[in-house]
């Protein structure tokens, strides 16, 4: 009689289990504001990425096209994987002496892990986070990108 | 002629007697046997990409999701586009299968749901076949299917492939006694196994609701064996996607795929439909006992669209089932059949027989 | 003359064949390539086959300085990250004698089971995916993205952060992180019923799960598995009770031990371990002492020479990381002990005689990570 009795007892939990899951997906069913995907695409205006996203390596310029790197190198040693890489230049100064100045700061965005040291190790605040996140491209090449914009020059404030 | 859309007898009548009168009778029933089979080849596509369609929109509202929403308003046309993408497939050409078995398989599966759909009446007259036997003829049709997959996961010479046929096999063989028990229990109650009676003696309640509390154990049990049969929801073991990858259909791919894909959405349609039949009335609108103007109100939807509207109730039902559960183990499957719903069902027979011994049912 | 050749006649009953699960395969959450032999349906054996994904990231920290080492921690066991981060942090710390500020030690602890839950979160989806129920895969993304978005927030990135670095951290949470945090805990509580009625509580489940994947306590120690997986057999290995780092001291939270090691206990254990994460972060959350969010640090970090060995509790189980010094800038040697790996052994051992079916399931039970196996 136990046996029975525990058979229609099995039966009955089982059912029950079953509801109690369909109420789950069937109360979503009926609730389509709960839905949470986003029209990427669509959205593109409206999208914001939060202020401290890591999208890539950017050098911040201000309004006269001067930037802050002095070409030192140092994340160029800090980095990782070898994204950034230096190429430094030669000019004469007024008083006859040579100074290394930054020719092109080249940023291997293809290789760049967004661990964040070089932003970190920079002694002149000259790197910074984009917020750029659309990185695909056609061409490899493409990645690679010169962050120190043509004919820009060094604020003068900075102190080697 | 006299066209309504409550009543097509007259509309085919119509159609009968003007190829008659301007065929011989050979080519007279040559054209209508065509017009037929071109009719349901339509309605089987176009049912076909619309329940891929709406699969996928209901899965996607229940898991908090948009679903298809790229092609075409609402990503109605996503199926469509999905379609030709399959057709224009590579068909991949397996080295040690059996290649006429392999090439078989799909149209084994398609055909067996092909010849169920014909004996199912969408309207009143809107029948390709009306047999006598029409019950019988559609279990015994619908389980063909069956010969299609196991022939397929053995020919594809893949051991996923292979242990997904068996387990359906064994599955197949289990469930469709269940569904058969289920329905004699309606047919019992009904007393025929033609379909077009079926549904006319539903005419003054539906035999879900006529036969008491046997009636809905009945349509339980028979939603639940042809969910396991039509190989969809908890009952996917054929395919079982975590497991055997995708069972006994891994080695198709482009169009023989389809038929496949296809093929299962339209045997979920074909049950789904017989369950709106046999237990929800089939095109018979809806009636409470005495309010004659919410009768009158309801006699006002045409029986097509009573017809599709329970059928799709019932798919979103076993859709609901699909994406709710996980799956049951290959033993579990069978447990579930042997030891509950079988016994289940033959008491509930009993019990039947015996209320239509006693007339107690309404 | 045609030569006769006597094939070996073997009884079909007994025979067995081989099926390759993997390395491309939907339950195997990765390239891990499993050799099953069945017998039917019943496995009785299986042999697992690593290093598809082998990078071969101890080589390469002997190459790398100690902050350069946490951003290749990051991606052995992406799905806690942070933890990763924490024990490289925690060794470095130790070795070098410095005393982090206690709003890093707050802040790391919150972030530690932060992570602990967005794991089990993804845990609990692949789980139910395992299992053959697709719609707990969304639901589980869906919540674990509010993490994601308060990591995002505070350090910028949603799956390797690198947030930590010897001394503390990268950089300041942001100001509203503590909003953020309870806003979500409230969340997830609601959240957590649906994952109950949808899974745990689902009787086919249970049926699947329960007296199935059996693992003794012996076994679980001499195997070596940790974690949720390990406490299910009643292995009591939590490293945060038994060598507490970070505040974990300081805060009440249960060790979680189960009886029977089943596939359904070790489905439970995360199951409660979420509970006590998300117990955890409240008694954090609004203490956060304040101060300065990383300790003073040399520009370039020599270690003493010797040898150093730290532990944490990664959300699958002991994270122990090695680490021989000559006293150079970069390590001698350097040697993670997954513990995705030593759970990884145990599998041949739980899943003989079981089915494929189940196999899945313990499979997903284990929560293994194939990158943290492969390193």
């Amino acid at each position: 009689m136990n046996s029975i009795f525990e058979y229609f007892a099995d039966i009955f939990h089982t059912v029950k289990s079953l509801l109690t899951g369909m109420k789950v997906t069937g109360r979503y069913f009926f609730s389509p504001w709960e839905i949470v995907t986003q029209q990427y695409p669509e959205n593109r205006k409206t999208l914001k990425m939060y202020d401290r996203f890591k999208g890539e390596v950017i050098m911040p310029h201000n309004d006269h096209n001067e930037h802050r790197c002095t070409g030192c190198g140092i994340c160029e040693t800090a980095c990782p994987n070898g994204t950034i890489e230096i190429i430094q230049a030669k000019i004469d100064m007024p008083d006859g002496k040579k100074k290394r100045i930054i020719d092109r700061h080249i940023y291997h965005l293809g290789m760049c892990t967004f661990c964040g040291l070089c932003i970190k190790a920079c002694p002149s605040d000259a790197l910074a986070w984009g917020q750029e996140f659309e990185h695909a491209v056609f061409d490899r090449s493409k990645l690679n990108k010169t962050l120190n914009q043509p004919g820009s020059s060094i604020i003068k404030d900075i102190v080697e | 002629m006299n066209f309504s859309i409550y009543d097509f007898t007259s509309f085919n009548q119509w159609i009968d007697k003007f190829l008659n009168d301007n065929l011989p009778a050979f080519w007279a029933v040559a054209v209508e046997m065509v017009i037929i089979g071109v009719a349901i080849l339509l309605f089987y596509a176009l049912v076909g990409l619309f329940l891929v369609y709406a699969e996928r929109k209901v899965c996607a509202f229940m898991q908090n999701r948009v679903g298809p929403n790229r092609v075409g308003p609402y990503g109605f046309f996503q199926t469509i586009a999905d379609f030709i993408k399959l057709m224009l497939k590579e068909l991949i050409y397996i080295k040690n299968a059996d290649q006429l078995l392999f090439n078989l398989a799909p149209f084994i599966v398609i055909i067996a749901s092909f010849m169920a759909i014909a004996a199912i009446p969408f309207a009143k007259g809107l029948h390709a076949i009306d047999f006598d036997i029409g019950v019988l003829y559609v279990i015994a049709v619908s389980s063909l299917g069956v010969v299609g997959i196991l022939l397929a996961g053995w020919s594809s010479n893949n051991k996923y492939s292979l242990i997904g046929a068996m387990r359906s096999g064994a599955q197949i063989v289990s469930y469709e006694l269940s569904v058969g028990l289920s329905l004699i229990t309606i047919i019992i109650l009904a007393g025929t196994m033609q379909f077009s009676e079926i549904v006319e003696g539903q005419r003054d309640g539906w035999f879900i609701f006529k036969g008491h509390i046997p009636a809905f154990i009945a349509f339980i049990i028979f939603l639940i064996s042809s969910t396991a049969e039509t190989n969809r929801g908890p009952f996917d073991l054929a395919e079982a996607e975590s497991e055997l990858t995708a069972g006994f259909h891994t080695e198709y791919s482009g169009i023989k795929f389809a038929f496949f894909f296809l093929a299962e959405y339209m045997n979920m349609f074909i049950v789904a439909s017989i369950a709106a039949t046999v237990f929800l009335g089939g095109w018979m609108p809806f009636h409470v006992g005495s309010w004659a103007g919410f009768n009158h109100v309801m006699d006002f939807i045409p029986p097509f669209v009573w017809y599709i509207g329970k059928t799709f109730f019932v798919i979103w039902v076993m859709m609901w089932f699909k994406w709710t559960f996980p799956r049951l183990r290959i033993d579990q499957l069978l447990t579930l059949e042997w030891k509950y719903l079988l016994p289940i069902n033959l008491v509930n027979i009993l019990i039947m027989a015996f209320i239509v011994l006693m007339g107690w049912h309404f | 003359m045609k030569e006769v050749i006597n094939l070996p006649v073997k009884n079909v009953e007994e025979e067995e064949y081989h099926i390759n699960m993997g390395p491309q395969h939907p339950s195997t959450h990765g390239v891990l390539r499993l050799v099953v032999s069945l017998q039917g349906e019943i496995v009785k054996s299986l042999k697992p086959h690593c290093g598809y994904i082998h990078r071969g990231i101890e080589k390469m920290c002997e190459k790398d300085t100690y902050p350069q080492i946490i951003h290749l921690t990051d991606r052995m066991d992406y799905l806690s990250a942070h933890i990763n981060n924490h024990a490289v942090c925690l060794l470095v710390e130790k070795a070098l004698e410095v005393e982090v500020p206690e709003r890093v030690k707050y802040i790391r602890t919150i972030i530690d089971e932060l992570n602990r839950i967005a794991s089990h979160q993804l845990w609990w989806c692949s789980f139910g995916m395992d299992m053959g129920g697709l719609t707990c895969y969304f639901y589980g993304l869906r919540d674990r993205e509010k993490i994601l978005d308060i990591f995002e927030e505070s350090f910028g990135s949603r799956l390797l952060h690198s947030s930590y670095t010897p001394g503390g951290l990268m950089m300041d949470i942001h100001p509203d992180f503590q909003k953020n945090v309870k806003a979500f805990i409230k969340y997830f509580r609601k959240k957590i019923r649906d994952y109950d009625d949808l899974l745990t509580g689902n009787m086919i489940m249970q049926m699947r799960t329960k007296g199935v994947g059996l693992l003794s306590k012996e076994d679980a120690i001499s195997y070596g598995v940790t974690g949720p997986s390990g406490r299910a057999s009643g292995f009591s290995c939590d490293v945060r009770k038994h060598h507490p780092y970070g505040v974990y001291d300081k805060v009440d939270f249960r060790e979680i031990l189960g009886t029977k090691g089943d596939t359904f206990e070790r489905y439970m254990m995360r199951m409660n371990e979420m509970h006590e994460s998300m117990r955890i972060i409240e008694q954090l959350i609004d203490n956060i002492p304040a101060g300065d969010y990383s300790a003073k640090m040399k520009a370039v970090l020599k270690l003493p020479a010797g040898e150093y060995y730290q532990r944490v509790e990664a959300s699958r189980g002991e994270l122990g990381v090695y680490c021989i010094s000559d006293g150079n800038k970069t390590p001698y040697r350097m040697k993670f002990r997954s513990p995705n790996f030593s759970n990884l052994s145990a599998l041949d051992h739980i899943s003989r005689g079981v089915k494929i079916a189940d196999l899945v399931a313990i499979g997903g039970s284990l929560d293994y990570v194939i990158p943290d196996i492969d390193r």
